[in-house]
Formats: structure tokens, C-alpha cells, sequence
């Protein structure tokens, strides 16, 4: 019964939605329908030359057209067609044709007869090649329709004669985009002319311009892309392309050839002047190879980047790639690289000072020198050392790529990839620590390479600084002189760039952890103690000792004698720092010491990580809750929230879902504070006292729900559900505030139809969801809904107070992984006690530095606020480029703020912080893993109710001392 | 065929580059180079070999110079103002704003410090420069019918863009051919290198002394430096002790558009060329304590500011010389690369090096791969090898053959090659005969030749091809007819008009694409082509048929008459 209302009730509301659409259009449309076509026509006879006619064309193609209009506009142009003269303005119309089939709603089958037989009669190249354009158009709107494709096609192959190479070329593109691709389709063509496109497109390869060799080409890609697949055949075709004097043909023939290598890597072609054979990815990756040195740098970017797509290739033409032979009068030669290798592995530390240090040893037999390789060798030597920045980056991308799928040859492009460190275009450098990051999994850096990259810390740049530090994290290093080395050069970055604390503390944490055994041998000398001495004890504020204690202590956690090595100073200083600086100090195990923290041993597996289940056990008590007298319900709710929020604080990981819970629980507590029976109870002068906290409490919970919705990723519909229920309950207990608080009627009757309809939103967005609802407010309300459509508002109210009253608390069920969207702001620091001056009137710009964590789509949702002290609030949406992705659920804002005011007398403070901004018809659809019901339901709810946008702090504010001073005159 | 004809004045080592061609007729020199290490005679290039005392003005039609080196300009006054030549010199526009600078330089060391005469003066290096023509880059320039210039440096510098040519497919290409063996090192590894030796001095506190010549790679390393300074945020000065080169940088601002794309990228902000942290030098600034850097000229210590600066310095082991070139033998510069601590100089002085002595090599010339990579990109019929060792382009010589199959040459100097071309020559066609000509028969397809029918008119020097009936009218000529006509005697006893009949119904069956017509007086035509029978005057059995055709329709009127001598078939119904 209840299930039949429900559905009654939802059909009922969408009628009423769609006739008064259909109204609508209805009327509008004839209103415009006659007066469109027929001033056209009118237009078009009155015109007397074409310059005339070109003109009202022309306007006419300024407005849009309805859809039930355009045949009639068609057929008027198509008669005018005929009767023009002048080749121009038959050209705009045949681009009109074009223009009005794209119309949407248009279905253009009823004019793809006549467009066809335009064509027959025309002489004038451009005009047929305008035509050509426009039966794609059609065809493009009609794919559905093979027998008119074919049509299409056939009319195109008929055309490919044509001696302009404008036409041919928009033949090429029609066959291209709508050639048969299935397999029965071409069958029951076989008849007719276009039964091979990829024969016809193949045929055009050799034509004699440039450009229709480009457009077959691409016609052919547009085929593979549309799901054909493309004849082996072609590959020796394409091969010869490559070697065109146009550029656009050779990078055209290079996708080409890639795409065949990707169809058939493992068939076998003969090399040509020699009786071998070898595989078609390997033969096509020495060909792409070669084409890294092209003359014209827009092959090279095409070459270099296709590259690093081919990752079956044999890893034997892989290594070719960085091999590059040096010789000097014909002796051979050993790379700067080799060097380093050899003075490496002979024990001694490159010394790089000699003359003659890279003297040439051993001749070599002329012959065998190939100075030009045709195949794979040195390309990506070549490709790094292009002169062109756009060439080298790609060339690091396809090398990250091709790294990543095989460990040694990420091994071996090692010394490439420092030497790229020393770029001088910084995106190049950035791009390839980038890349270095990526593969630092499948890699140990030699010293002399450690060497080369520490270098690199001493950049006036911060993102590379920055990146570098990210490299560092997850780098590993093969000697204690390394990690040494790499202390000692993030050390000197930290005199030199105080402001990159941060970032150099934990990149220092995550070396310390990698490496206990290398550092190991390093405690004496870093702690500068001594066997017999006692030393002096380091300044605790130095960021520089710091930097040296979080390595030792991350060290220390997997490597249990190196506490025996600590001085009695630095057992102290542990325990300041593991409770000051806890996201960068790991709990210890000391000797004579309790552990400072609850007993983690290292055995446990995560799954049974005894937090975890702390947080698990404290919800299940929440959820027994029903049973308990009110009393004791608040009681739990503020204990269980309370612990929760320290165990957020406790431990990083858990705190997105320990945060998300408690605030759910805040909402519950709040929600129940705020229905206290006593109090509803009360007599009527009392009202006042409830009203105030029950409307707080409303309002609270919404901002919670919204926070809850939007600030933390890995939100799955599970939740969003739950969250909207919260959110509709504060909308209930808002009602019945209001209620009780307002006089008259009226208003009250707006707001329960509002009410109304998002409860029946509500239901359609989450219809699935429902059977788990059990006992709920919605589930009980959804039952009453019949009664609450026809009764008046004091009565709706009257039932949902009641409603509210007796459901029960909604289960939360966790998802797997739940991070709560934070930003912390590290410039401006606040601390600085000297105002900005400005002159008053002008804009100052601040910069603003702040790194996100787990926010979605920053570039979208994250604003600046700047509030004035006068109250003023200025939002500042930073532009997308302000944002960088430094690693997976980071991001840092990097922007500048324009600050102004009129002059002030005395300096003072603004306030900066971010705001993350919402908007609840995009919710979660354009995020993660909404369900595609909810999904599609989303954009046909109702317009009035939805669109609600708003913002959360979600960053500290940072105070700014600023001082506007007047103008001078 | 033509020919070219390429004579190597002075090329053999390393010095002066000196090239003639001539080339249907017209004369070319390339490059007017000096060679730095003679002071003789043997320092210019051997000019009386052009003409034999003839006026050079006469003989050459033009000097096309690359580069503003001196071994590729050097002679440029003496040969113009001295021997004498008025005719255009070509030069880019950077090259003709430097090279008189390096000009003069060269001067004033050759005259006012060695106090040579008989060399040429300012005025006229002044003098010389008036004659140039500026062109740009990719700029082409019509000597003569099949000639072009485009600027043909190969030099990846930091400061000057990498050379990239077109595929122009020349009759010729000419290249050096100095480091014809040699492949060298990523630039990038040299270039760590030096900076990671100047940074690690400077952070000790050390001075870095760098002697350089006044141009090209000087304004290189001085771009690394400011870079590098820009980047690692140093604080360090740099000075530069020369004006010239500060005159030099003030024409590499203006070139922009020549240079290398990282300068290029960073002329939106500034000027590379107007150095942030580089500053000019003088002589007190050497005393002063803490690190610096100091570029100074000459290059190989041999003399003047940056001998000075050497000799202050020498003596601290802090100090660092880096000497970014090659070293003549018996400067200074030499000495202490072949690692000698201890040095006499003038006056008995004995200097001893405690400084540190490094070595950095950043040679402009382009390797083996570079020249390779240039011929495959120009793909070249021919390649002449010049401004090399033998024994190099010998290894060079045959790679080139042997992976390009093109001819290379390496003529010795005062040698000739002679080359022949297959010169391309252009003709114009009128649109109509093009149309009309295109019209029939299939598509033009490239690798197939296309018969034609038109007739050629050369007039005043250029080809035109038109149709004939234009050519006749241009020409003033009335048409003429010229008609073939052919008797056949066939046996036939019948009447007149039944053979002409019978030959009727004959060719009709044969021919059956062509339309064979029976006119009313008793003639046929088949196409134009007209036939007619008569009886022998003689013998009535036999009858004589008459063909008569166009000189347009050879074809088939030969065919025509080879039918029909063959006879008429047997069969008479």
C-alpha cells in the first residue's frame, strides 16, 4: 500500500513538470515559425546582386534557428541554391546547410537527398568541398543510419577524382568518419564501389598534394578510432610516408605507423636489404625512433611522445635507445657518464679535474662506426638534446613511461634523467624530477648521481626545490655517504630557504625510515657525540638540529640498538618533539622508557589495528543508544564524540573517518538536544528560549550535513544518503520552529510545500537506498506522505514533530577510506609585525602559498577570502593554473591575491583563508562514484529547491598586517 | 648537364676557409677566412689564384661569408680594399654587425701592438662593410638563375640557435668537416661540468679566472654563468673585463629573433643579453678580497688583462683557471694545461700555480653526427667536404658515401671539382593548356610522366609553353595544314562505288570506336581522316583509294593505310 502511494505520488508531480514544459515551447514556437523561413525568402528575393544576398545570409546566420523551423529555412536556401550564380554566396549557403543540420532535435534524413544532388551540377571547387563538409555534418548526425552512410560514402568516392585538393581532402575526411566499420555491414555492401574504404584511403597515400596525403591518413586514423581494424598491409605504406617532405604528412604517417605497431606487435616483417626479420613493434619502434631526429620539431614532439606508448617492444631495441658511441679522431671514447661509472665502481670519488681525463683509449675499426643509425640507437639521446624544449619534454615523458613498465631500463636511463636536472628551461627540469619520482621505485642512485641531483636543492625555484624534496622521499639511496651527502645538502637548502622547513623535515622523515642501517653508522658523527666528552646540548629551536633528530628517530623505529648511541639530552628532546612535531616523529620503543603512546607493536597487521577498532567499537555503542533514557543518550553521544576527536588527533590516518563520524554524531546530538520533550512542553512564554536553541541547533546541523557532504573525499552514496537525511531532519525541525514562531498562515503554506517536495526529491534520488531505512524519519514520513499532501500546514507540522520524535538514529555505515579536505596556508605566515603599506586606492599583491589535502577539483572549488576588519569580505577565485599537483590527493596553491581599501590611520589586520565552495546540484554527481541512478535522477529534480551554493572554511585564517596610507596629492 | 666547379682556396686545417665555385657561369667565393697562426704572407688566402692578375671585380660575381669568425671573415679588407673587389659580399645581418668589430680588433692587436705594417686600416674595414648586403635568415637571394644562399652556420650555440635546413635537395652541399672523426658528449654533461667547478670554487671563497676570446663563446659561457647565478640565487660577481664585448652584446640584443629558444622564451621578461648579475670589469676589482668570477680576454693567457689577473692570482691554491678552448703552443695557456706549476716570465720572474688548473672544452665546430644529420635533412646530390684534416675526411668520405649514396668530394686546395648537375629548368604554362591538357586522360599521378601537346616559346630568356594556336597568333604566323596523302591500290573489279562500299562496311567493322562516315559524294571519313576511290586509269580492275590525313592524326592515318593495304577481306557478302 505504502509502496503503491509512493509511486503515486512521484507520478503525479512529474506531469505536472512536463505539460508545463510542453506549454510553453509550444506557444513560443508559433510565435516564430511562419515569420523565420518567409523573411528569408523574402530577403533573398529582394536581393539583387550577391553581394546583397550575401549580406542577409549572413545576418541570418547570426541568429539560431528553432528546430521546427529548419526544414522549412532548408528547403528555401536549397531553392535559392539553384538559382544563384555567384559561387560565393552558394558557398554560404551550402555552409548554412552545414550549420542548420547541427541544429539539436534536428533529425536531418529528409534533407539528405537534396544536399546530395547539389552536388551534381556544381562546378566550383570550394562550393563542393562546402557541400562535402555539410553531408558530414549530416552523416556525423545520422550515424544510426547505415544505408544513408553509405550513400554518403559512395557520393564522397565519387568525388575523390576531383582535381582540387579541397575536395579530396573533405572526401577523405566523410569516407574517414563514416566508412563502414563493422564486418556485416561491409558485407552486405560488397556490391557497391564503397565496399574497401581502407583500400580507397590507402590509394591516396601517393597523391600528389601534401595535404590530401594528410587528410588520407587521417581518415585512416579516424577509422581505427571509430573501431576498424586497419590492414597490416598499410604498414609498408605508412613507412614510406615517412620519409615525405611535408612535415604534417610525417607526423601524421608516424601516428600511423604507432597505431599499427599497437595492432599487430608480434607479426613478423623482413628488414629490407638483408634476409632478417624482425618483430612489427620492434621495426616500428626503430622507425618512430628515427624520427626523433626529423627536421621539423613538431615530428620530433610526436615521435618522442608516441615513444613512450610502446611498451612491448624488446627490451634489447629499448637499451639501444640511450646508446651513444663517442669517438675523437677515431678513437673510441668513454661518456662523462661511463666515467662516473667506472670512477664509482673503482672505489675512488670522481675527481672530474684532469685534462685528458676523458682522453680516448682504443681505436676503433672504422667500418664498424655507424653514424647514422636507422634504427632505435641514441634516439633518446638525441631527443634530450633537442634543441627545442617541447622535444625534450616529451622525450622525459616517454622515458618515464617506458621506465615505469621495465626496471631495467629505468636502470639504465638514470644517468639521462639527472643530466636532464640541468636543463635550463625549469619545466624541463621540473618534468623530469617529476619523472625520476614516478620511477623511483625500480631505481638506486649511484653517489655520483646523488650528487648531480642534490645539486639541484639550491634552485631559486620552489616548485623544483619542492619536487625534489618529493624525489627524495621515495628515493633510495645505496651508501651511507649518500644519505650523508643528501643530509648535508638539505641542510645547506634549509640555511638558504628557511621557508622550505617543512617540506625538508619530511623528506628527511621518509630517508631516515628507508635507511635505518645507513644511518645507522651516522648517529656519532650526526649528534656529535663522543665516547669519553660530554658535548654541548644543541639548541631544541634550531630547525637545522631538528631536521637531523626527525632522520635519526625514523631511523630509529625500525633499527632498535641506535637508541643505545642517543645522549641523555636527545632522549628528551624525543619526547618534545614526538609530542610537538607527532606527524614527523614515530613512536619509539626506548629502553627504560614506557612508550609514549598506546603499546603499537609492530607485529599487527592493520586490519586489526587496535584504533581501528576502537573506532568501530565506540560507533556500535552509538548505535545501541535507542535503549538508553535521554540522559544517558546525550552522555554516550558526548563522550563517543569526544573520543573520537582525539582520535583523529592521535592518529593521521584514521582522522578523516574519526572526524566524519563525530560530526555525524554532533548532528545526532544536537538534533535530540533540540527535541527534548521537557522543553517542547513548556508553556508558551518559554517558547522564546527553545525556539532560539532549536533554530541554532537546525542550522547547525545543515552546515554540518553541508561539510560532511562536501569536504571529505572517498564520500560514497552510502553516506550521501545518510547525510541528506540528517540534512532533511534539520529542514523538518526548521518547519516546526517556524512554525511555532510565525503568525499567519501563509508563509508556513510555502514552506511545507517546499518541505514536501524535497522529501519527494529526496525519494526519487535515493529510491535504492530506501529498504535500509527501516524506521527512519523518511521511511515514516514517506508512509504519511498521502496524508501529509492533503492536510494543512499545522498538521504537517503536528506529524513531522512527531515523526522526528520516534525515528530512530540511522546507522552509519564507514566506507573504506574517508579523508577529511584540509588546507593549511604557509604564506602568509602572520608573523610578521610589519604592514604591508600600500597606497590607498591601489592594489597590493599577497602571495599566497597553501598546500590542499584531498580536495577534489581544487581548481573549481577552492576560493580565497579576504576579510577587512571594517566586516568586508572579498572572494578571490584563483586561476587554474595556480595549482599544482606535487603528488596523488595534494595539491598547492600557489597565487596572488589583490589586496586594496581606502587609507586607514592606523595598520591592521585582514584576515586570509580559503574556502572550499559547494554547490549541492553538483554534489557529488560531478565527483567520485555517485551511482548512476542518483546520478541521472540529480539533473531532473525540480530547479527551485536545488542550487543551493555556499562555502566552508576549511583553513586556519591567517592574520595580515596591512596599512592602506592616502594618496599624496 | 652543367657543371659546377668547386675550388678550395685555403681549407686544409683549421685557419682560413676559402671557397670558390663557379656555376653555370657564375662565379662565387665562400668565406674570405684568415689563418691565426701565421704572420706572413700564408695568413690570406692566395687571391691571384682567382684570376691570374686579372681585376677580381671582373671574375667574381659574388662573396657569400657564413659566419663572423675571424677564419671566415678575416681577409674580407684585405681582399676588397687591398686586391680589390667592388662586386656584393652577403652577409647576415648579425655577421655584418659583428664582424666589424671583430675586425677591428684584429687590427689594432696585428697593428698597434705588434707594429706590423702593410695591413689593411680602419677606414678600410669601413670601407669594406659598405659593399655588404644584409640578408635573412632563410632570406634567398638569386645570384644567378639556380643559385640561393641561405645561412649555412652549423652551430648549436647557447646563444645562437642550432642550424636546421630545409630539405632543399641541393646539387651541393659544403661543409666543414673539422671534427670529421669525433662524436662528441652530451652538451649538457660539459656544461654541469663547468658550473659545478665554478660553483664549488666560488662557495670556498676562491676567485675563478676565465680567459676567453672577445666573441661567440664568450657570450655563451656568460650566459651559462647568468643562468646559473639566476637559478642557484648566487651573490657571487661576475665581471667581464672587456668593452668590446660590451659593444659586441649590445648587437646580440638587437638579434633576438636569431638566437636560441631559451632566450628567446626569456626576451618576454628581459633581455638575456643585458646581464643581471654580470658587470664590467676593472683592473682594481682583482685585489679585492672574497670570490668573484672574471671573464678576460685573450683567450690563451699569452698576453694582456688576463695574464695579469693570472699572474695575481696564480699563487692561491683557492683560485681556479678554467680555460674553455684550445691552447696554441707556447703560451701560457698551454703550458699550464700540460700541467707545468712552475713559470718563467719576463724579467726571470719565476711564477709558481698553486691554483687549480682546469680544462673545459665547448667547441662550436660541429661532430660527425652533426654533418650527418645536416646532410640527411638537406639530402643533397653531391657533398664537398672542406675545413678539415685529410686523413678525418677520409673516414668522413666514405661514411657519407656509404650510408647516403651520394658522391662526396674533398678537393685539396688550389684543387678543382667539377660536378655535373642536372639543373631543374622552369617553364611557364598557360592555366588554359594546363586545363585543357589535364582534362584528358586520368589524374596526374606523380610517379607517372605526362605527355603533353604544346609548343614551347623561348623569349627573352624564359620558357613559356602555350598552346599552338596562341603561339601562333603571339607570333604572327599564319596556320599552315600539312597533309599526308597516301594511294592504295586494291584489286577490286567491281564499280567505283561498291568498293568504296565494301572499304566502307570494311572499316566500319574494324574500327568500331571511331565514327566512320560514307559521305553523299561518295568519300569516307573516318574522323578527319578522308578517303576516296578512284579506278586506275590503266587497269579498271584495280582501284586506286586515296588517304589523306592531318599531320595531327599520323597515328591513325598510318594505321589506316597499313590496313587497308593489307586488303580488303574475301568475303564479298
Amino acid at each position: 500500500m505504502a509502496a503503491h502511494l509512493k509511486k503515486r505520488v512521484y507520478e503525479e508531480f512529474t506531469k505536472v513538470v512536463q505539460q508545463q514544459h510542453e506549454d510553453l515551447s509550444a506557444k513560443k514556437l508559433r510565435l516564430t515559425k511562419p515569420s523565420k523561413s518567409a523573411a528569408l525568402h523574402v530577403d533573398l528575393c529582394k536581393a539583387t546582386s550577391p553581394a546583397d544576398a550575401l549580406q542577409y545570409l549572413l545576418q541570418f546566420a547570426r541568429k539560431p534557428v528553432e528546430v521546427e523551423s529548419v526544414e522549412g529555412v532548408v528547403r528555401i536556401l536549397l531553392e535559392h541554391y539553384y538559382k544563384e550564380n555567384d559561387a560565393s554566396v552558394r558557398l554560404k549557403i551550402a555552409s548554412l546547410l552545414g550549420l542548420l543540420s547541427k541544429t539539436a532535435g534536428f533529425s536531418p534524413d529528409c534533407i539528405v537527398d537534396d544536399a546530395i544532388n547539389t552536388l551534381q551540377n556544381e562546378k566550383s571547387h570550394q562550393v563542393l568541398a562546402q557541400l562535402l563538409d555539410t553531408l558530414l555534418v549530416i552523416g556525423t548526425k545520422l550515424t544510426e543510419n547505415p544505408s544513408v552512410r553509405m550513400r554518403l560514402v559512395e557520393v564522397a568516392c565519387k568525388h575523390l577524382t576531383d582535381s582540387s585538393h579541397g575536395v579530396r581532402n573533405k572526401c577523405l575526411q566523410l569516407i574517414g568518419c563514416l566508412g563502414p566499420v563493422e564486418k556485416g555491414v561491409a558485407k552486405e555492401a560488397e556490391s557497391q564501389a564503397a565496399k574497401d574504404v581502407q583500400k580507397i584511403i590507402g590509394d591516396h597515400f601517393n597523391d600528389q598534394d601534401p595535404r590530401v596525403r594528410t587528410a588520407a591518413i587521417k581518415a585512416m586514423l579516424q577509422l581505427h578510432e571509430r573501431g576498424l581494424k586497419l590492414q597490416q598491409a598499410i604498414y609498408g605504406q605508412a613507412c614510406k610516408l615517412l620519409a615525405d617532405d611535408y612535415e604534417q604528412v610525417r607526423s601524421a604517417a608516424v601516428q600511423l605507423i604507432w597505431v599499427l605497431s599497437q595492432l599487430y606487435p608480434e607479426s613478423i616483417v623482413p628488414i629490407p636489404s638483408s634476409n632478417e626479420e624482425i618483430r612489427l613493434v620492434d621495426d616500428a619502434f626503430g622507425k618512430i625512433c628515427h624520427m626523433v631526429s626529423d627536421g621539423s620539431w613538431v615530428v620530433r614532439v610526436q615521435a618522442a611522445k608516441l615513444l613512450g606508448s610502446m611498451q612491448q617492444v624488446s627490451s634489447h631495441f629499448l637499451e639501444q635507445t640511450l646508446d651513444k658511441k663517442l669517438m675523437s679522431d677515431l678513437r673510441r671514447k668513454r661518456t662523462a657518464h661511463e666515467r662516473a661509472k667506472e670512477l664509482y665502481s673503482s672505489g675512488e670519488f670522481s675527481s672530474g679535474r684532469k685534462w685528458g681525463d676523458d682522453a680516448p683509449k682504443e681505436e676503433i675499426d672504422t667500418g664498424a662506426v655507424n653514424l647514422i643509425e636507422s634504427g632505435a640507437c641514441g634516439a633518446f639521446v638525441h631527443g634530450l638534446e633537442d634543441e627545442m624544449y617541447e622535444v625534450r619534454i616529451a622525450a622525459v615523458e616517454a622515458l618515464c613511461m617506458l621506465a615505469q613498465s621495465s626496471p631495467s631500463f629505468a636502470e639504465k636511463c638514470l644517468d639521462f634523467l639527472v643530466d636532464m636536472f640541468n636543463d635550463e628551461i625549469e619545466e624541463v627540469r621540473l618534468q623530469s624530477i617529476h619523472t625520476m619520482r614516478k620511477i623511483s621505485n625500480n631505481i638506486t642512485l649511484r653517489e655520483d648521481q646523488l650528487d648531480t641531483v642534490l645539486a639541484v636543492l639550491e634552485d631559486s625555484s620552489r616548485d623544483i626545490r619542492e619536487a625534489l624534496h618529493e624525489l627524495l622521499c621515495c628515493t633510495n639511496v645505496s651508501t651511507k655517504e649518500g644519505i650523508h651527502l643528501a643530509l648535508v645538502e638539505l641542510l645547506k637548502n634549509l640555511t638558504k630557504y628557511p621557508t622550505d622547513r617543512e617540506s625538508i623535515w619530511k623528506c628527511l622523515k621518509f630517508l631516515g625510515s628507508r635507511h635505518p642501517t645507513l644511518v645507522l653508522p651516522l648517529v656519532p658523527e650526526l649528534l656529535s657525540t663522543h665516547p669519553f666528552f660530554d658535548t654541548p646540548e644543541p639548541d631544541m629551536d634550531d630547525p637545522a638540529y631538528i631536521a637531523v633528530l626527525v632522520l635519526i628517530f625514523n631511523a630509529a623505529k625500525s633499527c632498535p640498538t641506535m637508541p643505545a648511541l642517543f645522549s641523555d639530552h636527545t632522549f628528551r628532546h624525543y619526547a618534545y618533539l614526538r609530542d610537538s612535531l607527532s606527524h614527523l616523529v614515530p613512536p619509539l620503543r626506548l629502553p627504560g622508557r614506557k612508550l609514549v603512546s598506546s603499546p603499537v607493536s609492530p607485529s599487527i597487521t592493520p586490519h586489526e589495528d587496535p584504533s581501528q577498532q576502537f573506532l568501530h567499537q565506540s560507533l556500535e555503542r552509538v548505535y545501541n543508544l535507542q535503549h538508553l533514557d535521554p540522559q544517558g543518550i546525550q552522555e554516550l553521544l558526548e563522550f563517543t564524540i569526544r573520543d573520537l576527536q582525539r582520535l583523529g588527533e592521535l592518529q593521521s590516518e584514521l582522522a578523516g573517518m574519526a572526524d566524519f563520524t563525530a560530526t555525524y554524531l554532533q548532528c545526532q546530538l544536537l538534533l535530540i538536544k533540540a527535541l527534548q520533550e521537557k522543553l517542547w512542553n513548556m508553556a508558551a512564554p518559554l517558547y522564546l528560549k527553545q525556539n532560539a536553541l532549536a533554530s541554532a541547533a537546525a542550522k547547525q546541523i545543515l552546515e554540518e550535513t553541508y561539510k560532511m557532504e562536501f569536504m571529505y573525499s572517498g564520500v560514497e552514496s552510502k553516506q550521501v544518503v545518510i547525510i541528506h537525511h540528517m540534512r532533511l531532519q534539520a529542514k523538518a525541525l526548521q518547519l516546526i520552529v517556524t512554525a511555532r514562531t510565525a503568525r499567519g498562515v501563509e508563509p508556513l503554506f510555502g514552506m511545507c510545500e517546499k518541505f514536501l517536495q524535497e522529501v519527494d526529491s529526496f525519494q526519487r534520488c535515493f529510491i535504492s537506498e530506501l529498504p535500509r531505512m527501516q524506521g527512519s524519519f523518511v521511511d515514516k514520513l514517506l508512509d504519511l506522505m498521502p496524508r501529509l499532501v492533503t492536510s494543512k500546514p499545522s498538521e504537517v507540522v503536528k506529524i513531522l514533530q512527531t515523526t522526528l520524535r520516534q525515528s530512530t538514529f540511522l546507522h552509519l555505515p564507514l566506507p573504506e577510506r574517508l579523508y577529511r579536505a584540509s588546507a593549511n596556508i604557509i604564506e602568509p605566515t602572520g608573523e610578521s609585525d610589519n604592514p604591508l603599506r600600500f597606497t590607498s586606492g591601489l592594489v597590493v599583491a599577497l602571495d599566497v602559498d597553501a598546500t590542499l589535502e584531498h580536495v577534489q577539483d581544487p581548481q573549481g572549488t577552492v576560493k580565497v577570502q579576504v576579510l577587512y576588519p571594517d566586516g568586508q569580505a572579498q572572494l578571490i577565485h584563483p586561476k587554474p593554473a595556480d595549482f599544482r599537483n606535487p603528488g596523488p590527493g595534494r595539491h598547492r596553491l600557489i597565487t596572488q591575491v589583490y589586496l586594496s581599501h581606502t587609507a586607514w590611520t592606523e595598520p591592521c589586520q585582514i584576515e586570509v583563508r580559503l574556502l572550499l565552495a559547494y554547490n549541492s546540484n553538483r554534489s557529488k554527481a560531478t565527483a567520485k562514484v555517485p551511482k548512476s541512478t542518483w546520478n541521472e535522477s540529480v539533473e531532473a529534480l525540480p530547479q527551485p529547491e536545488n542550487g543551493i551554493e555556499g562555502t566552508i572554511p576549511f583553513s586556519k585564517p591567517v592574520k595580515v598586517y596591512i596599512m592602506p596610507k592616502p594618496a599624496r596629492r | 648537364a652543367e657543371n659546377e666547379q668547386v675550388s678550395p682556396l685555403q681549407n686544409l686545417d683549421v685557419g682560413r676557409s676559402c671557397i670558390l665555385v663557379s656555376i653555370a657561369g657564375k662565379n662565387v667565393m665562400l668565406d674570405c677566412g684568415m689563418h691565426m697562426g701565421y704572420n706572413d704572407d700564408r695568413r690570406f688566402p692566395d687571391f691571384s689564384y682567382i684570376t691570374q692578375n686579372g681585376r677580381l671585380t671582373d671574375f667574381l660575381d659574388c662573396v657569400i661569408i657564413s659566419h663572423f669568425h675571424l677564419d671566415h671573415c678575416g681577409a674580407l679588407p684585405y681582399f676588397s680594399e687591398m686586391v680589390g673587389y667592388d662586386g656584393p659580399i652577403y652577409m647576415t645581418h648579425p655577421t655584418k654587425a659583428i664582424c666589424p668589430i671583430l675586425l677591428e680588433d684584429y687590427r689594432k692587436i696585428t697593428v698597434d701592438k705588434k707594429g706590423e705594417t702593410n695591413f689593411f686600416t680602419s677606414q678600410m674595414i669601413k670601407d669594406c662593410m659598405k659593399k655588404v648586403v644584409a640578408v635573412h635568415l632563410h632570406q634567398t637571394v638569386q645570384v644567378s638563375d639556380h643559385f640561393c644562399i641561405g645561412d649555412y652556420n652549423m652551430t648549436p650555440d647557447r646563444h645562437l640557435g642550432a642550424a636546421w635546413i630545409d630539405k632543399c635537395r641541393p646539387d651541393l652541399l659544403i661543409t666543414e668537416s673539422t671534427y670529421a672523426t669525433t662524436i662528441r658528449d652530451s652538451k649538457r654533461c660539459r656544461e654541469r661540468d663547468f658550473l659545478k667547478k665554478v660553483h664549488e670554487t666560488v662557495e670556498r671563497g676562491g676567485k675563478v679566472l676565465i680567459p676567453v676570446f672577445a666573441l661567440g663563446r664568450a657570450q655563451e659561457l656568460c650566459i651559462l654563468l647568468e643562468t646559473f647565478w639566476e637559478r642557484m640565487n648566487l651573490k657571487a660577481p661576475i665581471y667581464f673585463s672587456t668593452g668590446l664585448t660590451e659593444k659586441a652584446n649590445h648587437y646580440y640584443k638587437l638579434f633576438i629573433t636569431w638566437t636560441n629558444q631559451k632566450i628567446r622564451k626569456t626576451f618576454v621578461q628581459r633581455n638575456m643579453f643585458e646581464f643581471k648579475h654580470i658587470k664590467a670589469f676593472d683592473r682594481a676589482f682583482a685585489d679585492n678580497p672574497g670570490p668573484m668570477v672574471v671573464f678576460a680576454t685573450p683567450g690563451m693567457l699569452h698576453a694582456g688583462q688576463s695574464l695579469q689577473i693570472f699572474r695575481k692570482w696564480a699563487g692561491n691554491e683557492k683560485n681556479m683557471v678554467i680555460m674553455p678552448g684550445y691552447c696554441v703552443q707556447g703560451t701560457v695557456g698551454h703550458k699550464i694545461l700540460s700541467g707545468q706549476r712552475k713559470l718563467e716570465m719576463e724579467g726571470r720572474q719565476i711564477l709558481e700555480v698553486k691554483m687549480q688548473v682546469e680544462y673545459m672544452s665547448f667547441s662550436a665546430h660541429a661532430d660527425a653526427k652533426g654533418i650527418m644529420q645536416l646532410i640527411r635533412q638537406a639530402e643533397p646530390r653531391n657533398v664537398l667536404l672542406v675545413h678539415g684534416e685529410a686523413k678525418k675526411m677520409e673516414f668522413l668520405k666514405q661514411k657519407i658515401e656509404q650510408e647516403f649514396h651520394v658522391s662526396c668530394y674533398m678537393p685539396a686546395n688550389g684543387e678543382t671539382t667539377t660536378i655535373f648537375t642536372n639543373p631543374s629548368i622552369p617553364v611557364d604554362i598557360s592555366l588554359g593548356l594546363l586545363k585543357r591538357e589535364t582534362a584528358i586522360g586520368l589524374l596526374p599521378d606523380v610517379k607517372k610522366p605526362k605527355l603533353m601537346h604544346g609548343t614551347l616559346i623561348m623569349k627573352d630568356n624564359s620558357f613559356r609553353l602555350v598552346s599552338p594556336e596562341q603561339a601562333l597568333k603571339e607570333l604572327g604566323l599564319a596556320e599552315h595544314q600539312l597533309r599526308f596523302t597516301c594511294r592504295v591500290h586494291i584489286q577490286d573489279p567491281r564499280k567505283e562505288h561498291e568498293t568504296v562500299l565494301r572499304v566502307y562496311n570494311h572499316l566500319k567493322g574494324v574500327l568500331k570506336d571511331y565514327s566512320v562516315q560514307h559521305l553523299p559524294d561518295g568519300s569516307i571519313t573516318v574522323e578527319s581522316i578522308l578517303i576516296q576511290a578512284t579506278a586506275h586509269s590503266e587497269d579498271q580492275g584495280t582501284k586506286v583509294l586515296l588517304v589523306s590525313w592531318t599531320y595531327q592524326d599520323e597515328e591513325l592515318g598510318s594505321y589506316l593505310t597499313s590496313l587497308l593495304k593489307k586488303g580488303l577481306p574475301q568475303s564479298t557478302s
